[in-house]
């Protein structure tokens, strides 16, 4: 291992616990503890990937956990990020976004192509002509994406975990821990959380040489971990900012949902790369990056490098490399100026060399384009962003690092709802009013300096804790006199350009003067035409440079150009992180079993499952025969439907009969005890929205019916209009508590009354009155109904007898073939009788006069919802109605199907609503919407099916059974 | 959030018997979009109370919940 240096105080590995993995068919050494990336880098490896559009050569950037230029396949997962990912024994990896392999990928001809390939040129190149957009299409979108989706992955159940606390902390650096001791002494309940494996943010790294830091993370580490107040979650990311304060924290085995009583952001800040000519080589990376292969990993970045610097941080960067033995040929600083002196001191005593006011104009790649050869340094002039190639001098060396400023990791402040404002002193933009609950701490704040870190956590948390009640002492935290952590143009022209910004995207400094020169000069309008910041890392390492260029195009100052807000996940997050666990409760009827047992074909209607209809074992009935035979018997014998699901509200009181005159269209206070009448629901809109039947139990006692899909909603309706307005009446929801089953057919009245101890004669049970009493020994609600057929019972029981009443009924009705009906049938059987069902045949905009419900609305009445809408329709004329059709007889063309239109002259007249073939009938027929003057008895109409054949209708009344007559005449 | 149901903007009806034609449709049909300060219909599920939430729009912070009819009593 080439690169692995000697061990050292607090790194990452477990050297005792050394492993092999491999990569593009590589054998390569490792240890616990290990990234894919610094196991990689370890081994000498430079090649981690290739880049989305250019195919270059990629290797490591950032070492922060948004190195989407290195995304690694095992095969099964995809776009495994490699600066993150742990090594195990065995695996066997390689880069996504090649052909042919990470050396020698077949795409990297692209990069030769690019100066052909300006921004903006697919969607100005492709679009014509017309007939060939297909062929390029089809390619792009091969191009397009990375990685490729196994579409056998194996389905794995994510645990879905909920948390609660005062205090969310994100960012487990100075500051973050910091924030945690001090919230958990205020007594605060307190979660923090953090992306690393180990907390300690730059704490963990930055070391400038000398390791005094490490003592002040031992300490901090040492109080977070004692304090059994603080939970402390590593490894797991805050995916993003939801409201009240909902953060999900994702970690390798799912998301825990975090509903926090104020957050901490202490985020800390991205490492920003400066701009010069092929600064994307593989062994040209942040000095940030540098530090944490070196001191978490114990891996040499390089050999023989330089440091290109625009702030202090680089020349801290060279001390780290120099004291593991890095020969460090110089630190270049782009500042005329350079560094403060002490610090320039430190580095300038280990041999370095120090060049002020230069830059690197450009890296020299080696001969295979996959390393650092040389770099080209030149004077620099800071204000307009020019080289001076004259005073070019090359140094060899095998490594960059690269150093320039931050940029906040601001995405939860954003997605809060976070002002910010660009702090000139820091170059960087800080939160300026902040959400309620909603603290920044460290460097996200715009605070650097190891002592104002710490205590800024201290302010947030006492912020925090006072947020919550407390009233403890503000702390006030003065910024220490610095250099500004951030260079305000760390960009060095170059006519050859490669001089990458975005790194995911491969967008170069010309591009974004030639998306302003096109006019995309605004920074949301940049963002899409150039896509800075749209790559997976969404602009982590990009955007504050993307924001500096336009600003320098525009002329303005960087804070009038404005950010755009990285939306949630943080990080790329599994999409199996995110799915459900297919968690759909369902309601089941006391009769449940029974369909099953007997060949019931399940499905959902609304929360309920119900038989569609029966296929019985051992016979082979199609689903169509199996409606025609249920159906058939319902018209010749008996049939029996479970109606369980339908709506069941109980209304009583004083006010009963008047609450319902005021809720449905029809009359109520006249209604004879133990007789039902239709109860029709309007909206405010005078359109149709449920029909039901209500029954009067007794004087100020109701049992009313609703469709099955609208049980709760018109529950909650009747509720709203008692409150509101202000009538004596009590409302029982039984829908789940009542079974209800309907006998239906010739024969039904014969079954029934082999159970039943009252009088359901003609005379005694006349069609629509309602009694009580028991059927097979319980007690029940039996109403005379006539939906699907002339003859019909419904026989509502408590839920735990609906299974005995079913079976007893069932098996009274077997001499007779008796048999069970779905919906499906039911649905023919209305269809026969013309009933129209509301909100299948009629639609948001149907009201009574259009689908022959008139006779349900007591227009004469002082109030029912939707009445007033009503006079005002009554007198527009219509512009459609409902009828019932009948196609040709003998009509054996391409059926039409529902939502087919009606057409006439060309222009759309209706459509069709329902339509059925009926064996009992032998003729199709349906619902359909025409125009008025289509709408008499008798009048033909067209329908267009599919296939644009035209299918002629007749208007026909209904219910249809006449058609048996004429057939016969 | 399913323990809540949304149930509109509390409006007031105007007089039927006495408001025009496009007074009604108004109250029927138009809704007012703008960001601010709303009075709305929610309700309880597990209670099955509906009740008027006072609630901005904008910031969506609730200032004052009370039953229908039952503000003064607050």
């Amino acid at each position: 291992m080439t690169g692995r240096i000697a061990k050292k105080r607090g790194e990452w590995i477990n050297r005792d616990k050394p492993l092999t993995f491999e990569y593009e068919g590589q054998v390569v050494n490792g240890y616990e503890g290990d990234t894919i990336s610094s196991a990689l880098w370890a081994a000498g490896i430079r090649v981690l990937g290739r880049s989305f559009k250019y195919h270059r050569a990629r290797g490591l950037l950032s070492f922060a956990n948004h190195d989407v230029n290195a995304l690694m396949t095992d095969g099964e997962d995809t776009n495994i990020r490699a600066d993150v990912w742990p090594v195990s024994q065995g695996m066997a990896l390689s880069a996504v976004n090649t052909d042919g392999g990470v050396v020698k990928d077949r795409n990297k001809y692209i990069d030769k192509l690019s100066p052909f390939l300006p921004v903006g040129f697919y969607y100005k190149t492709f679009y014509k002509p017309k007939s060939l957009f297909p062929f390029w299409e089809d390619k792009i979108r091969k191009a397009a994406g990375l990685g490729k989706v196994n579409f056998n992955y194996p389905r794995i159940l994510k645990p879905k975990r909920y948390a609660h606390c005062d205090v969310l902390i994100v960012g487990a650096g100075a500051s973050g821990l910091s924030a945690a001791v001090a919230a958990a002494k205020q007594g605060l309940n307190v979660i923090l959380v953090d992306e690393n494996k180990q907390a300690g943010g730059s704490l963990t790294y930055d070391f400038a040489g000398d390791q005094t830091t490490a003592d002040t993370l031992n300490n901090l580490l040492d109080e977070v971990t004692s304090n059994a107040n603080i939970r402390l979650i590593t490894g797991a990311y805050a995916g993003g900012y939801y409201t009240d304060h909902l953060v999900p924290i994702v970690g390798v085995d799912g998301i825990t949902k975090v509903r926090a009583k104020t957050v901490i952001v202490a985020s800390g800040v991205f490492e920003q790369p400066p701009v010069f000519r092929y600064n994307d080589l593989p062994g040209v990376m942040l000095g940030s990056a540098t530090q944490r292969l070196i001191n978490r990993y114990a891996v040499k970045p390089f050999q023989k490098g330089v440091v290109v610097t625009a702030n202090d941080h680089g020349y801290r960067t060279a001390l780290d490399m120099a004291a593991v033995g890095i020969e460090v040929v110089a630190v270049i600083d782009m500042r005329r100026d350079g560094a403060k002196r002490d610090l320039a001191e430190k580095v300038t005593e280990k041999g370095i060399a120090v060049h002020k006011g230069s830059c690197i104009y450009e890296v020299v790649p080696a001969s295979n384009k996959m390393a650092v050869k040389e770099v080209v340094v030149c004077h620099y002039n800071e204000d307009t962003a020019e080289a001076d190639p004259r005073s070019a001098v090359r140094l060899s060396c095998d490594g960059v690092a690269m150093s320039a400023g931050w940029a906040p990791a601001a995405a939860l402040l954003y997605q809060a709802g976070t002002k910010m404002r660009f702090d000139y002193d820091v170059q960087q933009f800080v939160p300026d009013q902040l959400p309620e609950g909603v603290f920044a701490a460290g460097k996200v704040n715009g605070v650097f300096d190891l002592k104002a870190r710490l205590l800024d956590g201290q302010r947030a948390a006492v912020e925090a804790s006072n947020y919550l009640g407390n009233a403890s002492e503000l702390i006030t935290v003065t910024n220490p006199e610095m250099a500004s952590p951030s260079h305000p143009y760390p960009i060095v022209n170059h006519p050859k350009g490669k001089n990458f910004v975005d790194f995911d995207e491969d967008i170069q400094v010309k591009d974004f003067i030639n998306a302003a020169k096109e006019g995309f000069d605004n920074i949301e309008l940049m963002k899409r035409f150039t896509t800075v910041g749209m790559g997976p890392s969404q602009g982590k390492h990009s955007n504050m440079n993307a924001i500096r260029i336009l600003a320098r195009i525009r002329q303005l100052p960087v804070e009038k150009i404005g950010t755009t807000t990285a939306r949630p996940f943080f990080h790329p997050t599994p999409i199996g992180h995110l799915g459900g666990r297919s968690f759909h409760p369902h309601r089941y009827t006391a009769m449940h079993q029974w369909h099953v047992d007997n060949g019931g074909v399940m499905m959902e209607a609304g929360v309920w499952m119900r038989p569609a209809y029966y296929v019985p074992a051992g016979s082979h009935l199609s689903a169509s025969d199996a409606v025609q035979e249920e159906a058939m018997a319902v018209r010749q014998s008996v049939g029996m439907i479970d109606g369980s699901t339908l709506g069941k509200i109980e209304v009583f009181g004083q006010d009963a009969a008047a609450f319902l005159e005021r809720f449905y269209t029809g009359k109520f206070a006249g209604q004879k005890v133990g007789g039902s009448r239709i109860a029709m629901l309007l909206d405010e809109a005078g359109v149709m929205v449920d029909d039901g039947v209500a029954v009067r139990m007794a004087e100020d006692k109701f049992y009313v019916s609703t469709n099955s899909s609208n049980a709760a909603t018109v529950y909650r309706e009747m509720q709203r209009n008692i409150q509101l307005w202000g009538m004596q009446v009590t409302l029982v929801n039984l829908t789940g508590a009542m079974a209800a089953m309907t006998v239906a057919g010739p024969a039904s009245r014969s079954v029934v009354e082999t159970l039943i101890d009252i009088d359901v004669s003609a005379q005694g049970l006349p069609d629509g009155a309602y009694k009580e009493g028991q059927v097979a020994g319980i007690d029940a609600r039996v109403m005379r109904v006539s939906f699907v057929s002339d003859l019909a019972f419904e026989i509502h029981v408590p839920y735990k007898a609906g299974m005995h009443v079913w079976q007893a009924l069932m098996a009274a009705g077997k001499q007779v073939g008796i048999r069970a009906f779905g919906t499906d049938a039911q649905r023919l059987l209305r269809l026969e009788m013309g009933h129209h069902l509301v909100s299948h045949d009629t639609d948001g905009l149907t009201n009574p006069f259009e689908a022959h419900s008139e006779s349900l609305v007591a227009m004469d009445k002082d109030f029912f919802i939707g009445q007033r809408s009503l006079k005002i329709i009554e007198k527009k004329p219509l512009n459609k109605k409902l009828v019932t059709f009948v196609l040709d007889n003998g009509f054996t063309g391409e059926l039409p199907k529902e939502c087919n239109l009606v057409i006439e002259n060309g222009d759309i007249k209706g459509r069709v609503t329902s339509i059925s073939h009926s064996n009992y009938l032998n003729r199709i027929i349906g619902f359909a919407f025409v125009s008025p003057e289509q709408s008499k008895s008798g009048s033909r109409f067209q329908v267009r099916t599919d296939s644009g054949a035209m299918v002629p209708a007749t208007v026909t009344q209904a219910p249809f059974f006449h058609l048996l007559e004429s057939k016969g005449a | 959030m399913s323990e809540f149901t949304y149930g509109g903007e509390y409006r007031d009806m105007p007089d039927p018997d006495t408001c025009t034609d496009k007074e009604w449709a108004a109250y029927v049909h138009y809704r007012n979009g703008a960001p601010g300060l709303k009075k709305e219909w929610w309700y309880h599920g597990p209670s099955g109370t509906w009740f008027i939430a006072e609630r901005d729009t904008m910031t969506d912070k609730i200032s004052r919940t009370y039953i229908a009819g039952q503000e003064e009593a607050k």
